[in-house]
């Protein structure tokens, strides 16, 4: 395989276009404002502006090497478990359990990035489930003691855990098809953007009927299908070139990735929603928090690694 | 040279920790004196607190910022006390019995164009859990009746170092500015204006229970 900045030249073209497509998104806005000035479009550009930086961000963290891209996906994971932590109600008795959850990111990701499955599968849903009720016991104040473990385990699990597995891709090897595993996380990642992209600008354009209005109201069946149908067109497209997939299957893992980030949309939604925030932190301008930018992968992290792990890496496609 | 060690303080050690390892919500930044003199009035959970308020300014006003606090505790032992003047600039108050004025040397920086950050509460109390002012920040602002007050509200960092603790646990904090106000008879009613100030500003942050 032939390289560019020691990346496959698959992953260095598909940044390309994923500039591209930013590039146009900015033309775009900027008419737009001319057009009809006002606080819609000022908070679209303001949106698009940050996509730059994290587009840049992520580009610059996955190009340099595999530990670093590591690094990076662990310190993204902590911002949102820590937005997480931030936003529910928490006991002081438990400070001490909080520190030992977040360090417990590290090392969750030091297992993803050696590419051990079966600690990396056990080591958040077994050991620390078994651990926080445990050391929560310990510290002896039964009050409010279902509530605190319930919502660290749920948010270890929904954060840490599903967000590590964007690691683990990396650590496909030889299995993850001709661009590596940076091609698998870069396919993974730039299509489940994608797709909030592209369901925000269908419901936008032709939305009318409304999918989840008590958890959603904004969402629409419209905008949910027109980004399930853009995203599984765009992955038949980058699928060959960013994966061991062909074209019908790859536009099946797009449809997946689509179905699966709308499911982690309204989860977070339904999680914010009984904490009454509109968003999880302000941290990226026009956003909101980090988890509301990662509330998509939250779900489809998961769901096409072990998609990719069950049909691919094991040789059954 | 002291000078510089606490800008290099408040550049690599304050700020770095404050935006990686806790992070930020500023609301009503606008809101903050851009010049003295002016005096900031917060709520205390957390040693956090006064460093993070200090850190909302820019570095070329690290000078001018003079953070009111307790004589006895932070002046016990020379180690804390060098830091607690020096890296810190705190104003040392003196709390109990005394005979001279006890709002002397806070007039007189005011009186030298400085910000003061003061904490009405007396001290950081039970984490998270709002105490009644104590009414010298009034006596303040009648003796300098033109100081504009700025009201600010503050919460997480009293989870991620409250006192008695030493280990620090990340958590997101907020902080909340309200525009300023300046005094107006009697005392009562200026606390009251105050605190229901905080009190507005505690209601818009999101806040969850901590116990």
């Amino acid at each position: 395989m032939d390289k560019i900045f020691g990346q496959p030249k698959e992953v260095i073209w598909a940044i390309g276009v994923i500039y591209a497509l930013l590039i146009g998104a900015s033309i775009l806005t900027a008419v737009l404002k001319r057009r009809n000035p006002g606080e819609g479009t000022i908070e679209l550009s303001r949106r698009v502006t940050s996509w730059w930086f994290m587009i840049t961000i992520f580009t610059i963290a996955i190009i340099i090497d595999r530990i670093v891209s590591t690094v990076f996906l662990g310190f993204m994971t902590f911002l949102a478990f820590k937005e997480y932590l931030s936003l529910i109600p928490t006991r002081r008795v438990d400070r001490l359990i909080l520190l030992f959850a977040y360090l417990a990111i590290p090392l969750q990701f030091y297992f993803a990035h050696l590419g051990r499955y079966g600690l990396f599968l056990t080591f958040i849903p077994v050991w620390m489930f078994l651990f926080f009720p445990m050391a929560m016991t310990l510290a002896g104040k039964t009050e409010g003691f279902l509530r605190a473990v319930g919502t660290l385990s749920w948010g270890m699990m929904i954060t840490v855990f599903a967000l590590s597995h964007t690691a683990m891709l990396l650590a496909a090897g030889d299995s993850a098809g001709p661009a590596g595993g940076a091609g698998l996380l870069l396919f993974l990642v730039a299509l489940t953007q994608f797709n909030d992209v592209a369901q925000f600008t269908w419901g936008k354009l032709f939305g009318k009927h409304k999918i989840m209005p008590k958890v959603s109201p904004k969402k629409t069946w419209e905008g949910f299908l027109g980004g399930l149908v853009s995203t599984a067109i765009g992955a038949a497209i980058a699928g060959p070139f960013l994966t061991p997939l062909s074209v019908p299957y790859a536009a099946v893992a797009g449809a997946m990735i689509a179905i699966a980030g709308f499911l982690g949309d309204v989860t977070i939604s339904a999680f914010k929603r009984d904490l009454g925030v509109k968003d999880s932190g302000g941290l990226i301008p026009g956003h909101g928090g980090i988890l509301d930018r990662v509330d998509s992968l939250t779900y489809a992290a998961p769901v096409f690694y072990h998609a990719m792990h069950f049909f691919v890496f094991s040789g059954r496609i | 040279m002291v000078r510089f060690c606490r800008r290099l303080f408040f550049l690599l050690i304050v700020r770095p920790v404050l935006l990686i390892i806790l992070g930020m919500n500023v609301r009503g930044r606008e809101n903050l004196p851009t010049d003295g003199p002016a005096i900031i009035v917060a709520n205390h959970n957390s040693h956090l607190d006064t460093l993070t308020l200090m850190a909302l300014f820019p570095l070329r006003d690290l000078p001018k910022l003079r953070p009111v606090a307790a004589m006895d505790y932070f002046l016990k032992n020379k180690v804390l006390a060098w830091f607690a003047l020096n890296i810190i600039g705190i104003l040392p108050l003196e709390r109990g019995a005394i005979k001279k004025n006890p709002l002397a040397d806070m007039e007189a920086a005011l009186d030298r164009g400085e910000i003061l950050i003061l904490f009405p509460e007396g001290s950081r109390g039970e984490p998270e859990q709002r105490a009644s002012f104590k009414r010298g920040v009034a006596y303040l602002a009648k003796a300098r009746p033109q100081t504009p007050v700025h009201p600010v509200f503050m919460h997480g960092l009293g989870k991620a170092l409250p006192k008695g603790s030493f280990f620090l646990v990340p958590f997101n904090c907020d902080v909340a500015a309200g525009e300023p106000l300046t005094w107006t008879e009697p005392v009562s009613s200026f606390m009251e204006t105050l605190e229901a100030r905080i009190n507005d500003l505690a209601e818009q942050s999101h806040v969850q229970p901590w116990e």
